[in-house]
C-alpha cells in the first residue's frame, strides 16, 4: 500500500473539467515529480490532494484513510503540507511569525523546528524579523518550505517552487531536498524544469491536458518519451 | 479655560465611541465584513445586563460580568451558523444579511422591552467627579475613556503576541493559505466575532449608564463607530481610538458654540476628514 494515492481523480472548475481520472502513488520515503506544459492540471492536482478542491472520499487515500473529502486544515493535521505555487507568504507576518504559523493550534514532534529550518536556510535567521514581502524571491520560497516542515509532515508537495527564480537561487532550493528527505518526508515536486526534476526525482509522471500521459523512473526515461508526453508527440 | 474643558470632555467621549467602534474595527479587520447589526447588539447587549440588574439585584459591573460570556457564545453562534455562510467574495451579501439582522434585533426588543426608554443604574459614579488643574472631570466618563484605551491595547496584544493574533493575521490575509496551514478559517471567524460581543458588551455598560437608551437607537451609535472606524484608516485600532476623539471632540466643541450643533458637527469633521485623507488617517499599508 503506497504512503499517498490517487484513484480515478477528477477535477472541476465550475464546468471545465481539470483533471480526468488521475493516478498517482507515492511510496514512503520516495520523492515523486509531477512534470507537465502550462495548463496540464499540475496545480489542481496539488489542489486535489491538499484539499482546497475537495473531492469524491475515495479519490485521495492517505496512509490507507480516504482523504479526498476533507478540507485543508485536516488534511494539513494530517501530516500532508503544501508549498503553494506562488508561494503564498503572509504579508503582515514577519518570517519568524510565517514560520510559526506551520505549526498553528498544536504540537507538534519531529525533526524541524524553528531552530532546524534556520540551520537549513540560514538566511531566514538573520533576517526573522523582516515582513515576509521584504525579502528577495528566493528567500521567500525558503519561507514557505519552512513553513510547510514546520508541522513536521509526511508528505511534501511542493508546487511551483523553482518558477520566476534564477537558476542559481534554485540551485540553493534544490539543495535543501536531500536534507528534507533524510528528515523522513515522502515528497511530490510538480516542476516544469524537467531536468531538475530528474535530478531530484526516484520517479516521475508527466501530465497533459488533465492525464497521465508518462510514468517511469528517472534513469529509464528517454528524452523523446518525455517529450512526446509533455508536448502530445507523435507529432514529433 | 471653559474651551479646555470642552474638548477634554470630547476626548473622553470619543472613549466612548471608540469602544463603540473597536468591535466593528476587529471584525472587519480580519473578514471584511461590514456588521450593519453592531450598533443593535451593543443596545441588545445593554437589554441583556438591564434585565440581570432588575432580576438578580446585581450592579451593572457585576451584571455585565455574567452577559459577556452569554454575549460571547452569541457572538460565537451568530459567525458561525449565519455570517460564515454569506461570506465570499461578494461584499453584498453579508451586508444584507446584517442589515436584516438589525431589524429582527431593533423588533424584537421592541416586542420584549416595549419602546419605553431606559437606563443602567450607574449609582453614586454617575455623578462623581474628580478634580486634575482646574477642571472638574466625571468619573464615568473617565472611567469609559480608560477602558477604550485598555481594550484597544489588549486587543493589540491579543494581535500582535499570541499565536490566536497570529491566525488572525494570516486568515485576514489569505484564508485559503491559512487552511493550508491547518488553521480553519470558519472558527477564526467565529473567535473574532465572540471577542468583539466582549467589547460590546463592554460598550453596553457605558451606554446605558452614560444616557437613555430604547430599542431604536442601535444605527445611531453604528453611525459613530462608523465614522471613527473610517477616520481611523479601516483595521487600525489606535486609529479607531483618535477616529472617535475626533468625533466626541467636534460635538463637545459643535454643541458649546450652538447646542443644535452638536451631532452636525460630528459628521462635518468625519466628512473633512474623508475630504483630506480619504483613506483615514492610519491606513493599512496592505489592503
Amino acid at each position: 500500500m503506497s504512503l499517498l494515492e490517487t484513484h480515478s481523480l477528477t477535477a472541476h472548475y465550475g464546468d471545465f473539467q481539470a483533471l480526468f481520472g488521475m493516478d498517482i502513488h507515492l511510496d514512503e520515503g520516495e520523492t515523486v515529480a509531477i512534470i507537465g506544459a502550462n495548463g496540464a492540471g499540475k496545480s489542481t492536482l496539488m489542489r486535489s490532494i491538499s484539499g482546497v478542491l475537495t473531492n469524491g472520499p475515495d479519490q485521495v487515500r492517505f496512509d490507507g484513510q480516504p482523504i479526498g473529502g476533507l478540507a485543508a486544515d485536516e488534511i494539513m493535521a494530517r501530516g500532508v503540507a503544501m508549498v503553494p505555487e506562488g508561494r503564498r507568504l503572509f504579508p503582515s507576518l514577519s518570517v519568524e511569525e510565517n514560520l510559526l504559523i506551520g505549526t498553528y493550534g498544536r504540537k507538534v514532534q519531529g525533526h524541524w523546528s524553528l531552530q532546524t529550518i534556520y540551520d537549513l536556510f540560514p538566511i531566514l535567521k538573520e533576517r526573522r524579523n523582516h515582513p515576509g514581502a521584504a525579502l528577495s524571491g528566493g528567500q521567500q520560497q525558503m519561507v514557505a518550505i519552512g513553513r510547510a516542515l514546520m508541522s513536521n509532515p509526511r508528505v511534501l508537495l511542493c508546487d511551483e517552487i523553482s518558477l520566476g527564480l534564477a537558476p542559481v537561487i534554485i540551485k540553493d532550493i534544490y539543495d535543501a531536498v536531500p536534507r528534507i528527505q533524510e528528515a523522513g518526508a515522502s515528497l511530490i515536486v510538480v516542476e516544469q524544469d524537467i531536468s531538475q526534476a530528474m535530478k531530484v526525482a526516484d520517479r516521475v509522471y508527466c501530465m497533459m491536458e488533465g492525464r497521465v500521459t508518462l510514468e517511469g523512473t528517472a534513469d529509464t526515461l528517454s528524452r523523446e518519451a518525455i517529450h512526446d508526453a509533455y508536448f502530445g508527440g507523435a507529432a514529433a | 479655560m471653559i474651551w479646555i474643558d470642552t474638548i477634554i470632555q470630547g476626548v473622553l467621549l470619543g472613549g466612548l465611541y471608540a469602544l463603540f467602534a473597536a468591535g466593528l474595527s476587529l471584525v472587519f479587520g480580519i473578514m471584511r465584513l461590514v456588521n450593519l447589526a453592531h450598533g443593535d447588539l451593543i443596545v441588545f447587549a445593554a437589554y441583556l445586563i438591564l434585565l440581570l440588574v432588575s432580576l438578580l439585584g446585581l450592579s451593572p459591573f457585576l451584571a455585565a460580568i455574567i452577559a459577556a460570556p452569554i454575549m460571547f457564545c452569541v457572538g460565537w453562534a451568530l459567525q458561525r451558523h449565519v455570517l460564515n455562510r454569506v461570506l465570499g467574495p461578494d461584499i453584498l451579501p453579508p451586508l444584507l444579511v446584517t442589515f436584516g439582522l438589525s431589524v429582527v434585533l431593533q423588533n424584537a426588543l421592541l416586542e420584549v422591552f416595549s419602546a419605553d426608554s431606559q437606563r443602567l443604574p450607574a449609582g453614586e459614579i454617575a455623578t462623581a467627579s474628580v478634580q486634575m488643574g482646574g477642571l472638574n472631570l466625571g468619573v464615568l466618563p473617565l472611567l469609559t475613556f480608560a477602558s477604550a484605551i485598555l481594550v484597544i491595547v489588549g486587543l493589540n496584544q491579543l494581535f500582535y503576541r499570541t499565536e490566536l493574533g497570529r491566525a488572525f493575521r494570516a486568515t485576514s490575509d489569505d484564508a485559503v493559505t491559512a487552511g493550508l496551514m491547518g488553521i480553519r478559517p470558519d472558527r477564526i471567524f467565529a473567535t473574532a466575532t465572540a471577542i468583539a460581543m466582549l467589547v460590546v458588551t463592554l460598550a453596553a455598560i457605558y451606554l446605558g449608564m452614560r444616557a437613555n437608551f430604547d430599542p431604536n437607537i442601535g444605527p445611531a451609535r453604528l453611525i459613530y463607530a462608523f465614522e471613527a472606524v473610517i477616520i481611523g484608516g479601516l483595521g487600525s485600532l489606535w486609529g479607531t481610538l483618535v477616529g472617535g476623539i475626533i468625533i466626541g471632540v467636534a460635538q463637545t466643541v459643535g454643541a458649546a458654540i450652538n447646542p443644535e450643533w452638536q451631532i452636525l458637527a460630528g459628521h462635518l469633521a468625519f466628512l473633512l476628514v474623508l475630504l483630506i485623507k480619504p483613506r483615514g488617517l492610519f491606513p493599512r499599508a496592505v489592503d
